[in-house]
């Protein structure tokens, strides 16, 4: 069990390095950079002058080769050290700390949303002896997973906030400004939880152990609920760890719709004004986020399962 | 960089509408009377809720060049000299008077008395130097105050109450410069503090409201100055502000807030664009709009392309342009067509609207003449060669690609072949900088005629490669006269030997455009299409 913890964890690392290295050579590939960018966002007046780019540019070490950048980033990197942003001059991890409690009130809120909204209807759809039901139930997470987010986050506004005026369109402000937005993004996310856990239920329902359990007189919901969705819930947990980092892309779209401070908004700034150790800096955290969920996953895996065990154990399992 | 559009728009919000204000509006024939007769003696009290599109990270006047940020940090310091948005003309504030050298080179500025900042501090001769001191230290986000500024030789302290500022050329702008919310003055302790931390934590100026609260990308809040007495001269109220409470909101969608405002979550937005427009229609909400002053929207020609360099090319573009067609289809109601290459708000503007009238004959027979010859697939062509342009044009507006497609058929009509090439934010300047462009697109707002000789002058950056000749004598003499009537003459001058010479073809104004709530009164733009709250109230 420790090497096989140990091994995951030095994969996780080797996710995070790539995704630091991709993210930084785009960025240098892309023209322009965050001096520029920030010099020309006052720019109405007249002249910029030429100098005093160069001059800000040596000072955030923009003048200097790739690879001595890359290292030098990197070298930071791993001690914690992410470097100011360049469009505030705050330091990257208390920009990002500060977003967080925001975008995991946001995802959190929409992550429970989903597995309850999603996983209700999975199992209601497989419940239900009603034809026409199932084929309705069924219908609808296609639907959600379809819908652009964008275009779900403007219509519940306008529903709930510009003419039933149950919710506020806008802000951070408790958590009546958390429904709609966590109800936006818990859509298209529910509705892939809701899509593989009615396939893998109704898969369960034709195992032979279900046969069995109802053999031995069991209720038809206690076969569905302690049996066959026991079961079922596996490849949907596995799609739970997807769907976190999925969140917390979604909440880039859901915070600029919803105008929430957020780490999605942190992000879409960040990458407008081309503002390198910021975006660095939410790479880097994203794939954490991920890793890290994976990771839990993986090792909650045998406490729903038994027969499930991890590699290195193989050998005691077989004893 | 003089030759770069208005980006004060957020590169997020896109959308940079515009439009008029209150005092402009009858000038513009316009449908808003919000001076505050009519409703009711204006009262005092209440919080006004604005939503803009974005954040610039930054509540330092000084610092800041996106509107949307303006609009709250302009309430939090006063100026030496305030412009009248009906003429142009500078009127005192915090500068009681002032006196100009004959060759404009040496301004001396009159404090009033009995000014203080919300720490406390008095305002002295020492503190304006201090600001005009530090100004040129403020790094890259301080470019706008900068250009005012360049230049300077000294800022000296003549008495307590005297402050004289010299500069090493003749500087006709800076007495307008002294008007705009870059060159507020701040206390000398805020100026004290580094350009970051007047970002993040804010300044303390002498302003008719106060910084309360900022929450980055969230929300900037403002609270009443008690104890204000020194408004500008040309505000109608006396004393402090009327209201108690400003809280500007950050709400990138334009959608959300049109809605917002509509369902009345708020009471004012900005940036509202064409397609809101149908959205605010009726109900209780004005939309008030006015021209931005500077250059207008328009095709920045490269004058030393072998196509460009022959006059009659570039006038054959000029006057193939249907300037109302893309007014009225692309941009927000209101919008006018260009009369000048100075938008119609700007001191000193000329109106040269027959020059610049839709003529597609002329347009062709100038061709003609130039040896262009109609080929078979409608591009024109001289020794082999087809009469083909690119516009370069970055994605800061939202109007931009609509209008330049109109552009694209409108020069197609009469054989002129143009590809549109869009590029990053930051690709423009150096673009500008190495001459490697046929065509650029873009805007500049600022309310001094000034603006021409940054752009146009041969001794400057001279983006466009204009030849030198009579107009660089008309836009230097321009800057070194005290002679309003002269200025005038001199500024009318370079206007119609650019528009003649087409070596800019103006095509649009930029319009600022807001939503305002009916009951909100006394919500007027500056002279620079900027807003100012001190005489607003709720009723």
């Amino acid at each position: 069990m420790r090497r096989y913890v140990i091994k995951r964890l030095a994969q996780a690392a080797g996710v995070l390095w790539a995704a630091y290295t991709v993210s930084f050579l785009v960025l240098d590939y892309l023209p322009g950079d965050p001096v520029t960018a920030m010099a020309s966002a006052g720019m109405d007046s007249g002249q910029i002058d030429p100098q005093q780019i160069a001059a800000l540019r040596h000072e955030y070490g923009f003048d200097k080769p790739v690879l001595v950048q890359y290292a030098d980033y990197l070298g930071r990197a791993v001690r914690g050290d992410f470097g100011d942003s360049v469009a505030t001059g705050r330091p990257v991890t208390s920009t990002l700390a500060d977003a967080l409690p925001q975008t995991l009130q946001l995802t959190g809120a929409a992550l429970l949303l989903a597995v309850l909204l999603g996983g209700g209807l999975a199992v209601a759809a497989t419940y239900t002896t009603r034809r026409w039901l199932r084929q309705f139930l069924l219908s609808l997470p296609p639907l959600g997973v379809s819908v652009p987010t964008f275009w779900v986050g403007l219509l519940l506004v306008e529903a709930f906030s510009f003419r039933l005026r149950w919710f506020p369109a806008f802000g951070n402000d408790g958590l009546q400004g958390l429904v709609l937005p966590a109800l936006t993004l818990a859509i298209p996310t529910g509705a892939q939880v809701a899509q593989v856990l009615a396939k893998s239920l109704l898969t369960a329902l034709d195992q032979a152990y279900v046969e069995t359990a109802r053999a031995k007189g069991a209720g038809r919901w206690r076969v569905h609920l302690r049996h066959a969705l026991r079961n079922a819930s596996l490849p949907a947990l596995t799609v739970v760890g997807l769907l976190v980092g999925q969140l917390v892309a979604g909440s880039v779209v859901v915070e600029t719709v919803f105008s929430r401070d957020g780490l999605g908004r942190v992000t879409a700034a960040a990458v407008t004004a081309q503002d390198i150790p910021l975006v660095q800096g939410v790479v880097v955290f994203g794939a954490l986020i991920f890793v890290t969920t994976n990771l839990v996953i993986d090792l909650v895996y045998p406490l729903l399962d038994p027969r499930i065990v991890v590699a290195s154990d193989r050998r005691a399992s077989f004893a | 960089m003089t030759a770069l559009p208005d980006v004060r728009s957020s590169r997020w919000a896109a959308l940079t509408a515009l439009v008029t204000t209150g005092v402009l509006l009858t000038a513009c024939g316009s449908n808003t009377d919000n001076s505050g007769s009519g409703d009711g003696p204006a009262k005092s009290g209440g919080t006004l809720t604005f939503a803009v599109g974005s954040d610039a990270g930054c509540v330092d006047p000084q610092q800041v060049g996106s509107n949307d940020t303006i609009y709250s940090v302009r309430q939090l310091v006063d100026s030496l000299t305030d412009q009248d948005p009906k003429t142009g003309k500078i009127v005192p504030w915090l500068a009681k008077s002032w006196d100009i050298s004959s060759d404009t080179t040496t301004f001396t500025f009159h404090l009033r008395s009995g000014v203080t900042f919300s720490d406390g501090s008095k305002l002295t001769a020492q503190v304006v130097k201090d600001n005009f001191d530090a100004v040129p230290k403020l790094g890259a986000l301080g470019t706008l105050a900068q250009g005012y500024l360049s230049g300077v030789t000294s800022t000296t302290v003549v008495d307590p109450l005297t402050v004289k500022v010299t500069f090493a050329q003749p500087n006709a702008q800076f007495l307008q410069a002294t008007s705009t919310h870059s060159l507020g003055i701040e206390s000398s302790a805020s100026v004290k503090r580094t350009p970051q931390q007047k970002c993040s934590d804010g300044v303390i100026g002498s302003g008719p409201f106060v910084l309360k609260q900022y929450v980055q990308n969230q929300s900037i809040t403002l609270a009443r100055r008690t104890g204000y007495a020194w408004g500008s001269s040309r505000w109608s109220k006396k004393g402090e502000a009327y209201l108690d409470k400003l809280v500007f909101k950050v709400v990138p969608e334009a959608g959300v807030r049109a809605g917002s405002l509509q369902s009345g979550q708020v009471d004012a937005i900005g940036s509202v664009g064409r397609a809101n427009e149908a959205a605010l229609k009726g109900g209780q909400v004005t939309l008030q709009r006015r021209a931005n002053p500077g250059v207008v929207f328009g095709l920045g020609l490269n004058n030393s392309r072998p196509e460009l360099k022959d006059a009659r090319v570039r006038q054959a573009i000029l006057f193939a342009i249907d300037r109302q067609q893309i007014a009225d289809t692309v941009f927000p109601t209101g919008t006018r067509a260009a009369t000048s290459v100075l938008a119609h708000t700007t001191p000193d503007y000329t109106d040269l609207s027959s020059d610049l009238s839709l003529d597609a004959a002329k347009a062709k027979s100038l061709l003609d003449a130039a040896g262009w010859k109609a080929g078979s697939d409608g591009v024109r062509t001289k020794d082999g060669k087809k009469l083909s342009l690119t516009i370069d044009w970055i994605p800061n507006s939202a109007t931009n690609q609509p209008a330049l497609e109109l552009i694209q058929q409108q020069l197609k009509a009469v054989g002129v072949q143009v590809t549109l090439k869009q590029l990053q934010i930051t690709q423009l300047a150096p673009t500008l900088q190495s001459g490697d462009y046929d065509v650029a697109w873009g805007n500049i707002t600022r309310a001094d005629p000034d603006i021409l000789r940054s752009n146009f002058s041969t001794r400057l950056a001279n983006f466009y490669r204009v030849p030198a000749g009579s107009l660089d004598t008309a836009l230097s003499a321009q800057a070194a006269t005290t002679d309003a009537a002269k200025r005038k003459q001199l500024v009318g001058e370079a206007q119609q030997l650019i528009v003649q010479n087409a070596y800019y073809v103006p095509v649009v104004e930029l319009q600022t455009q807001l939503g305002v709530s009916k009951k909100v009164h006394g919500l007027a733009f500056d002279a620079s299409s900027r807003i100012q709250l001190h005489d607003t109230w709720i009723g």
